[in-house]
């Protein structure tokens, strides 16, 4: 930090800052732990597919309430918000990029039947 | 501010010359923070995708692999993370409120703790127990019968696994490192209900670090179907 002469004569306007009630902190604390119970416990019932899914539906609810409350995204305003929903849109481009290649490469071309009337009509006309 | 900051010649307000005023240190800091995150974000974003794409391959081997590791420890060191962010916003409160050094500093160190605990678990019970019983990728990982042909897909579940944690267990100790800083600042008495930025920037990553501990836990530890 600077040891400036001049620099505690500025330091206006005051920093204000919305102090969150520690009985937000208390509830987001205690939702988070029920939450960590409820995705242990929902993980060892079988709901086929799904498992995965509720269980990355409890992780980004839990995420949310993290950033909003523990780390004040609620209550920034402007560009740090920008450069969060920047990230995590960036983020969906990698995944959803990189699956759209893998999850497409074994598909299996099946010849359309006009296809297979006019692909002999064709040859036969030009050879 | 303690009467001894101001002999040693320090700023009483932690308001750098380059700035307009305190206010826009503040949010310059903050948002430089964010942008650092991002990064981290894409960083971690990397490992996920590559865990989606190879648990999308293999699902069998990833249920047999996700077997290996204890339920119990992933659960509790959850919770552990999870207490010491709420530790973590008290101590930034405490200081946004003007409380005395001594409020900031009594919940810095149980934040500290938490994470400490949270290595400790991770390494003396999970890491160890993957050494001891040969599924620690690279340490002599043998294959089990019970996994027939999936055995290679299980030993690239386990490195996953053994990357995704050991990254953020770094992040864990390069966290712990600032806390301590943030501790010998407080002590210091350099926080005021004006200046407490590296506080709240700090608490800012390992809110971050808690994050993907929560995206961790489901993927790694919660395959049962």
């Amino acid at each position: 930090m600077s040891s400036h002469p001049q620099s505690a004569a500025h330091g206006q306007p005051m920093v204000h800052e919305h102090i969150v009630p520690v009985s937000t902190y208390l509830a987001v604390f205690i939702t988070l732990l029920i939450a960590t119970g409820l995705t242990t416990w929902v993980a060892f019932q079988d709901l086929g597919n799904w498992n995965v899914v509720v269980a990355l539906v409890i992780a980004v609810c839990k995420a949310s309430l993290v950033v909003l409350f523990f780390m004040h995204a609620k209550y920034n305003k402007g560009l740090s918000r920008i450069v969060l929903v920047g990230a995590v849109f960036w983020l969906g481009i990698m995944i959803t990029f990189t699956l759209a290649d893998e999850l497409t490469r074994h598909w299996q071309i099946s010849p359309q039947p006009w296809a297979g009337a006019i692909i002999p009509v064709i040859h036969r006309l030009l050879f | 501010m303690s009467d001894a900051a101001l002999a040693h010649g320090d700023n009483p307000t932690g308001f750098a010359h380059q700035f307009e005023d305190l206010e826009q240190q503040h949010d310059a800091g903050r948002m430089g923070m964010w942008i650092f995150l991002a990064t981290e974000i894409l960083f971690f974003g990397g490992m996920f995708t590559a865990y989606t794409v190879y648990r999308s391959l293999h699902p069998q081997a990833f249920l047999l692999g996700s077997h290996i590791l204890e339920v119990k420890f992933g659960a509790i060191n959850t919770a552990v993370l999870i207490c010491s962010s709420f530790t973590m916003a008290m101590a930034i409160r405490s200081a946004q409120t003007g409380k005395r050094k001594g409020a900031i500093i009594g919940w810095l160190i149980p934040t500290m703790l938490l994470g400490a605990t949270f290595l400790f678990l991770k390494f003396r019970f999970e890491w160890y127990h993957d050494y001891i019983e040969h599924t620690m990728p690279g340490f002599g990982f043998h294959y089990k019968p019970e996994w027939g042909a999936h055995a290679p897909q299980v030993q690239m579940f386990m490195c996953f696994y053994f990357f995704m944690t050991g990254l953020h267990a770094l992040h864990m100790i390069v966290g712990i490192g600032i806390l301590l800083v943030l501790t010998c600042m407080a002590a210091r008495g350099r926080f005021t209900s004006q200046y407490y930025a590296p506080l709240e920037i700090s608490g800012l990553y390992w809110h971050f670090v808690d994050i993907v501990w929560i995206f961790l836990f489901p993927l790694l530890y919660l395959i049962r179907y």
